[in-house]
């Protein structure tokens, strides 16, 4: 199967993008896993990454919040810019780059603490002490998470008491607690039931008011209901980035009009 | 037939034997400690044996065997009265035995020398002077021997002092000897103002002990005067009786109330006739003590080492050695450890510690010989491989999500380990933790080398500044029951102490390691993640 290796141009309606990719490469010792990947991600909009197993969608993910640094012998080249600054240095404070970009991970992580602790926890290690502070916060992420009528009785149990869906929504609250311009999602529904699932898609449509959304995700109906913007990536490479309902209804690249069809994933 | 194995009930038969012989065979164990340690302070009757040949035994049963050449029966008789006859027990043919006798009026007293004395009371003296017999003797017995009990009691309170005037001597001694080891001429004003302060407390010394000897002398003018079972005649001084009592007139609540001082006697007294009798307390306090200060040497370290072993150190050749090395130290016989405690920390370290800060001391040892600091030591280095790889295994329970979740919200590596993995690393920790103290509570064989004694005159903790004293020699229970089995001039006395002594280690180690496992599985459940 041949790549087109047509230029890629990002659509004309991205005025305000939040992180710009240019020339990204990224290397596991060798062997490269995301090759030449240029790309804006749109602020306030929520972005899908779509595209089958092993296509590099939750290592670029990774890139954004410098969570591929927990791995060994991982070498990047490129430029990443999260609102005009350079995060690829390997100087970067991570730690203040973490707080503006929150990441939620495929399976539900729920500190084994009460739910209040797992909400400020990242208020806490930023130093942030005082009571009526963090209690506010508390309300605003559960509120935010579409979680707070259920838990607001409970705020003191422990979070491992909580069905899957709801520690995801507690996930959620957890990142948007310490106020991130951008939350990454990493499969986030994928060991959920659909109504849990369903839940959670709604959030993210309110989430994308206030925050910036970037949700990768194997699952392409998802992503039709969900994002405002798709890129599609095959095998390291990004093939087409564009308006979800372009991506979904007439593809400029035949291969993403193969995988959206199903002739290969 | 081939179907029968194939289903599996063989296997699980099997292995549900083996569990049950296991459970046996510590069962069976404790079993037979409890049996002959627990019996030990139940006060049995006192029997008056006379034999075919005219001859009388006064004192207790202790065994019996059957022999098989004659098919008779040999009972093992408890004499006592060892100033009087040499040897506590004696075997005798039950044949021999004529008649059995339970006297009312047989006395058994507890003494602080030569063992228990079996006889029957004949006058009591005061001062020298003969007392006139009254309707009860036993009665006066016991009110002259009280009396003289609180005589005692009153002469421990000079004897204190003495004590305490003996140590704040001593502390002046060595303060002058430091001073003229350092600079003999300059020091002198200094030197001889100390030196005259402990003239005066050295003047006061004497003076309570002469009167304290006066005292003594007179209470020793009180005493019983006894004859056993053939009508040998002994004087006994009040004063060395420990307890006094008649077994054959005590009913169930009497023996019951006996048996429970015995067993306060045992836990918080001190030892008596070469370990043989008396209590237990040094014994207990220092096998506490040690194993504390052992814990709280070990368990830092170890955890340091596995937090550094597990999360910081990079995956490679250095790190496998590391932990092949770790994991072999945990293999090392443990008399090993006690010839290199011995090595380094005593003759290396003490030493070089006892030149450094105590050189007026030489060539008497302050830290250059055993004690509690060198053993606590020892111990926790044989202990740390034990922790490490116990910290190793619960920091690798630690789920990987949650590493990353703490991280993804901006914690440090650091935070991160704080505040989520060891919390939930704690179980594991506790683990290592119990092991560590069960084995040292246990090992012996290193301690002899390091600052085991089989008695010592002080504890390494007590009211004296600096409070801790870590160069002090200790005694420890594992230490006390191969002594006392094993080293003691009178094995048939011994014997029962040795269970008893076993039985309380047991006791103290399974309190110990119930308590931390009651702890440990509060936090498991509190721990407990749905990702397993």
């Amino acid at each position: 199967m041949e790549i087109d290796s047509m230029p890629l141009r990002s659509p004309d309606m991205i005025a305000d993008p939040v992180l710009e990719i240019s020339d990204l490469n990224l290397y596991y010792g060798t062997a490269p896993a995301l090759k030449n990947i240029s790309l804006t991600i749109p602020r306030k909009q929520v972005t899908a990454f779509i595209g089958p197993s092993g296509c590099g969608k939750s290592t670029l993910l990774r890139c954004f919040n410098r969570m591929n640094d927990l791995l060994d012998n991982v070498r990047i080249e490129g430029s990443i810019r999260l609102d005009g600054d350079e995060i690829t240095t390997p100087d970067l404070d991570v730690i203040s780059l973490r707080r503006r970009v929150g990441m939620v991970f495929q399976q539900s992580n729920p500190f084994p603490k009460s739910i209040y602790e797992n909400i400020i926890y990242g208020l806490r290690i930023a130093g942030i002490r005082d009571k009526s502070v963090l209690d506010e916060t508390v309300e605003r992420s559960l509120r935010g998470a579409a979680i707070w009528e259920e838990v607001k009785d409970r705020l003191h149990d422990s979070a491992l008491g909580l069905s899957g869906g709801q520690a995801q929504r507690i996930c959620i609250a957890r990142a948007i607690a310490v106020n991130p311009e951008i939350i990454l999602m990493d499969e986030p529904c994928s060991a959920l039931d659909p109504l849990a699932t369903a839940k959670i898609e709604e959030l993210i449509n309110e989430l994308k008011e206030q925050y910036t959304v970037v949700i990768v995700t194997h699952n392409m109906q998802q992503a039709a209901r969900v994002s405002d913007f798709t890129a599609f990536l095959y095998l390291g490479e990004l093939i087409e980035f564009d308006n979800t309902k372009k991506i979904f209804t007439n593809p400029t690249n035949r291969h993403t009009e193969d995988y959206i069809t199903g002739r290969f994933g | 037939m081939g179907s029968f194995w194939k289903q599996g009930e063989p296997q699980v038969w099997g292995t549900a034997a083996a569990l049950t012989i296991t459970l046996l065979m510590v069962a069976t164990l404790i079993g037979v400690v409890m049996l002959n340690g627990l019996g030990f302070f139940w006060p049995s009757d006192t029997v008056l044996a006379s034999l075919k040949d005219g001859t009388k035994l006064l004192g207790e049963i202790t065994d019996t065997e059957k022999q098989t050449k004659t098919q008779g029966e040999r009972l093992q008789f408890k004499v006592g009265n060892r100033d009087l006859y040499g040897q506590d027990f004696r075997w005798i043919d039950k044949q021999d035995v004529t008649a059995l006798t339970y006297p009312d009026d047989a006395i058994v007293l507890e003494r602080k020398e030569n063992g228990n004395f079996y006889g029957f009371l004949k006058s009591l003296s005061r001062n020298g002077q003969q007392l006139t017999a009254s309707a009860t003797p036993w009665e006066q017995l016991l009110t002259e021997w009280e009396s003289v009990i609180q005589a005692e009691e009153r002469l421990d309170v000079q004897r204190a002092k003495m004590s305490k005037l003996n140590s704040a001597a001593e502390i002046l001694r060595l303060k002058i000897q430091k001073l003229s080891f350092h600079d003999k001429t300059a020091n002198r004003n200094e030197i001889a103002g100390l030196s005259e302060k402990r003239e005066k407390l050295l003047a006061e010394f004497n003076i309570i002990m002469e009167e304290l000897n006066n005292e003594t002398a007179k209470l020793n003018q009180s005493t019983a005067l006894f004859e056993d079972a053939s009508g040998e005649e002994k004087e006994i001084t009040l004063t060395t009786i420990v307890r006094a009592y008649r077994p054959n007139t005590m009913g169930f609540f009497a023996k019951a109330a006996f048996y429970a001082g015995k067993v306060k006697e045992l836990l918080v007294g001190e030892p008596r006739e070469s370990n043989t009798e008396g209590g237990l307390f040094p014994a207990i306090f220092g096998t506490v003590m040690m194993v504390l200060f052992m814990s709280i040497i070990s368990v830092p370290f170890g955890v340091i080492a596995a937090i550094y072993l597990r999360e910081y150190a990079k995956e490679g050749l250095l790190v496998r050695i590391v932990r092949i090395a770790v994991n072999n130290l945990a293999g090392v016989p443990s008399i090993v450890y006690g010839v290199f405690g011995l090595g380094f920390f005593i003759y290396g370290l003490g030493s070089g510690i006892d030149q450094l800060f105590y050189p007026e001391r030489l060539p008497t040892p302050t830290f250059g010989t055993g004690g509690i600091l060198w053993a606590s030591l020892t111990l926790a280095l044989l202990t740390v491989p034990v922790v490490i790889v116990s910290t190793e295994e619960g920091l690798a329970s630690v789920p990987n999500g949650l590493r990353q979740g703490s991280l993804s919200l901006g914690a440090t590596k650091f935070q991160t380990l704080i505040k989520i993995v060891l919390p939930m690393a704690t179980p594991g920790i506790m683990t290592g933790m119990i092991l560590a103290m069960a084995r040292a509570a246990g090992e012996v064989a290193p301690l002899m080398l390091v600052g085991v004694v089989k008695l010592a005159p002080t504890l390494p903790i007590d009211g004296q500044f600096p409070f801790f004293h870590l160069d002090r020699k200790f005694m420890h229970l594992g230490f006390h029951i191969f002594d006392v089995g094993f080293q003691s001039p009178n094995v048939e006395a011994a014997k029962p102490m040795v269970f008893v002594t076993t039985l309380l280690l047991l006791a103290i180690v399974i309190t110990a390691s119930s308590t931390a496992i009651h702890l440990r599985n509060k936090m498991k459940k509190k721990y407990a993640t749905k990702a397993f």
